[in-house]
């Protein structure tokens, strides 16, 4: 009969739109604006509507999330910044778009380098989020981030970042991956003590 | 008796069939057979017709600066199945000239028009040999070993400006105009009118003097922006009334030159470049990277990480086919409801993508010899919802909602019908070809990864209209989530990566065609390393791009407002056609 497809497309619309007030009702005050509200939302059994009212509601990102990377360091005794970063350079030959940039350090007596970076900047406009930085570096030291909102007014003035804006606490990167943070710390450990039975054997 | 069945695996010997044309290409890491230029036409045409290599799958150049050489590269197939026939044609840099395969197969034409635009390599005999990609007017074949861009640093990456004295500056700052346009000598863009309008204009057919009502014909210009062109994407028509008479697409507004970015890289480099091509299906362009690089390699992965792809890649042709059905509707004025619906079960898969890789679309998640990261056994769990429970319920509930509506029958039974000879001839592939009858898949035709293995059906539909590569689709996505089940069923454990992750990989001299099945059809990587750490030459055959060619066939008597849908039904993404 002709129109009965039709009459049967609408049934199916109408079903999604008296499902969404029917989960609605079902959740109540929980569904919008609360976390547990927004993880039913992304769940395999959600139904009725999928909609996140950005930004009043955020989807939280998993901790494989990438987005800019960070320099870690780590906070000495009396406060000051250890870098962990080596300024090995690992990073900025990998970049594919070559958007770091290593200055490294020299000691000014002997003019050897230093293990540590005098300059580091990323401009973040050429950078691709591809991760292969935080994937390869040896010492851990650069990472990915969670933030993703950097807008900024003037592009020319803010989207190079340098040493400054890139370093972030130990305790931050331990934040937002906790998981790969105590796999790394493990690996470390394991490091250390590896040396240290060498150097006591030998 | 069984001496004259000829086997479909088995590559006929060249130099017997042909003495004297024809020699096998000896070079190390190198496969096929190099062909004189003047016996090029003789040869291809006894293969497609005595031996079966009706499907052209590949045509792309290579520039052999050191040795003062071009070269033509082809890559052959039946449409039966079997391995590839590599034919090569070398020619002096000097006099890069090649008889064009157009009148053999139709589907060479975007490819050659590709291959003189950016490499220079002039093909005689070919109808519309224009630039393609780039505009009318350019300077240089940008893809030649000696063409520089105007932002030019360094031949190859890392670039040394960067460590261990990288002091930072702007690309921009450094060109005096503050933009990257290069201009030939003596051009005025102020005063400049583009020629290759007047080329297209020129060469569309037009309503002949013996018609009835003499009617003028109309030359329209849907796009370039246009939102049913998916994107950038330019159709010029001619109409008599509401009839196409002719078409011709133009492209390249979203040209990047993906292939010189690829061969400055190193080859670790490129890998996210090629979730760029086709921005929707990431995984997949991912995946036949790969495949191309680790043939060169020699290298396999491990169990594991082969059923970590092969899941990857079949979400993505998932997740693919219901957004190009939901866009297909919205190509027919169904706006937004079933492209909504489509793209609630997107989000649901690219939540997994993003727990794996780290990002939704833009995932860089393979690497030569296995995968990024693991799975863990929450997001498989995830998985397992969705293949065994929500998604074959939602595809049942698509196919519910449009297959049996009549405005969407109507719109698409009988339109827009491609031949399985056309189809074949203009080296369609994936859904466009299958929808017109030619059940061939590189899945089953030339297995790779774990598909020989897996259970699943070749789709194939008959008719070749809208309305099948609609339904086709549909198939695929059910057979798709046939595989998943069984992935996730049987995925073992064990490493994901052979060998220890490398950001410098040794990749030895030679060739290799890695092509996997993608999404929208036949993905093929051509990669030719010379033992440095970069490419020598990258080429994408992009199913995209090559699926254009058959637009003109599909709309050639459809009236105009079926344009908008044909080319739905294409699925094409701009940012793989355009590169």
């Amino acid at each position: 009969m002709t129109g009965w497809g039709i009459l049967k497309s609408l049934w199916v619309t109408f079903k999604h739109l008296v499902v969404t007030y029917i989960e609605d009702l079902r959740y109540g005050k929980r569904r919008y604006f609360t976390p547990e509200g927004v993880e039913a939302r992304r769940s395999s059994d959600v139904r009725g509507i999928f909609t996140v009212q950005y930004p009043e509601e955020k989807l939280p990102v998993p901790e494989a999330f990438r987005y800019l990377p960070f320099l870690i360091y780590e906070e000495g005794p009396d406060g000051e910044k250890q870098m962990r970063c080596t300024s090995c350079g690992i990073c900025a030959k990998v970049c594919p778009p070559q958007c770091i940039w290593i200055v490294r350090k020299n000691d000014p007596q002997t003019g050897r380098p230093i293990p540590t970076p005098a300059a580091f900047y990323i401009d973040v406009d050429i950078c691709m989020n591809c991760g292969f930085c935080a994937e390869f570096c040896p010492f851990d030291a650069i990472k990915m981030d969670h933030d993703y909102e950097i807008a900024s007014y003037d592009r020319l003035s803010e989207h190079i970042y340098d040493l400054e804006k890139l370093a972030k606490p130990v305790t931050y990167y331990a934040s937002i991956r906790p998981t790969d943070y105590a796999l790394e710390e493990a690996a470390r450990a394991q490091k250390g003590s590896a040396k240290k039975a060498e150097t006591t054997a030998g | 008796m069984s001496e004259a069945v000829p086997r479909i695996a088995q590559i006929p010997n060249l130099v017997d069939l042909f003495p004297d044309k024809v020699q096998p290409d000896t070079r190390p890491g190198y496969q096929g057979y190099l062909v004189g230029r003047e016996h090029l036409l003789e040869v291809v045409q006894r293969l497609r017709d005595e031996y079966g290599y009706d499907y052209l799958s590949s045509v792309t150049g290579v520039d052999y600066l050191p040795e003062g050489k071009m070269e033509v590269v082809y890559h052959l197939y039946k449409t039966l199945g079997g391995p590839a026939l590599v034919l090569k044609v070398q020619m002096p840099r000097e006099d890069p000239r090649v008889p064009s395969l157009v009148p053999l197969y139709r589907g060479a034409e975007f490819q050659e028009r590709e291959a003189w635009d950016l490499l220079g390599i002039r093909f005689e005999g070919h109808p519309d040999l224009r630039r393609i990609l780039m505009w009318e007017g350019f300077a240089g074949f940008p893809l030649r070993k000696d063409w520089r861009e105007p932002y030019f640093e360094e031949e190859a990456k890392p670039f040394k400006s960067r460590w261990p004295e990288g002091f930072v500056f702007r690309a921009e700052d450094r060109n005096p105009f503050g933009d990257n346009v290069q201009y030939p000598p003596g051009f005025d863009p102020e005063t400049w009118t583009p020629p290759d309008d007047e080329a297209i204009y020129r060469v569309l057919k037009r309503a002949s003097e013996e018609d009835d009502l003499h009617a003028d014909t109309l030359v329209v210009n849907l796009g370039p922006q246009h939102p049913s062109t998916h994107g950038v994407f330019r159709m010029v028509v001619s109409l008599s009334e509401e009839t196409i008479l002719d078409l011709k697409p133009v492209m390249g507004y979203l040209h990047r030159n993906h292939e010189k970015i690829g061969e400055r890289n190193t080859f670790l480099q490129n890998m996210p470049f090629t979730d760029r091509l086709d921005y929707l299906c990431s995984m997949s362009n991912n995946f036949g990277y790969a495949l191309a690089v680790e043939k060169l390699m020699g290298v396999k992965p491990p169990e594991r990480a082969e059923y970590i792809r092969v899941m990857m890649a079949e979400l993505t042709r998932f997740l693919n086919h219901i957004f190009a059905i939901g866009f297909l509707l919205n190509d027919l004025g169904a706006y937004f409801t079933p492209a909504l619906y489509a793209i609630e079960e997107r989000e649901l898969i690219l939540d997994i993508f993003e727990a794996v890789s780290g990002s939704r679309m833009m995932c860089n998640y393979f690497r030569f010899g296995g995968v990024a990261r693991d799975v863990s056994p929450d997001i498989l769990e995830k998985v397992r919802r969705l293949v065994y429970d929500r998604l074959p319920r939602k595809v049942d509930e698509m196919d519910e909602f449009l297959t049996r509506n009549e405005i969407v029958r109507e719109r698409c039974e009988g339109v827009g019908v491609l031949t399985a000879e056309q189809a074949i001839a203009n080296s369609a592939s994936g859904p466009v070809l299958r929808a017109s009858g030619v059940p061939y898949d590189v899945r089953r035709a030339e297995p790779y990864s774990i598909y020989d293995r897996l259970e699943f059906d070749v789709a194939v539909r008959y008719h070749g209209d809208i309305y099948d590569r609609y339904l086709i689709r549909l198939d695929e996505m059910r057979q798709s989530l046939r595989i998943l089940q069984q992935v996730v069923r049987d995925i073992p454990e064990g490493p994901i990566m052979t060998g220890k992750p490398q950001y410098q990989v040794r990749v030895p001299p030679g060739e290799a065609y890695g092509r996997v099945e993608g999404p929208k059809g036949e993905l093929g990587f051509y990669v030719v390393s010379n033992g440095k750490p970069n490419p020598w030459r990258y080429h994408v055959r992009a199913p995209s791009f090559i699926n254009l060619t058959s637009l003109v066939d599909m709309a050639r008597g459809a009236k105009v407002a079926d344009v908008v849908a044909i080319l739905g039904s294409i699925d094409i993404v701009l940012g793989e056609v355009d590169r």
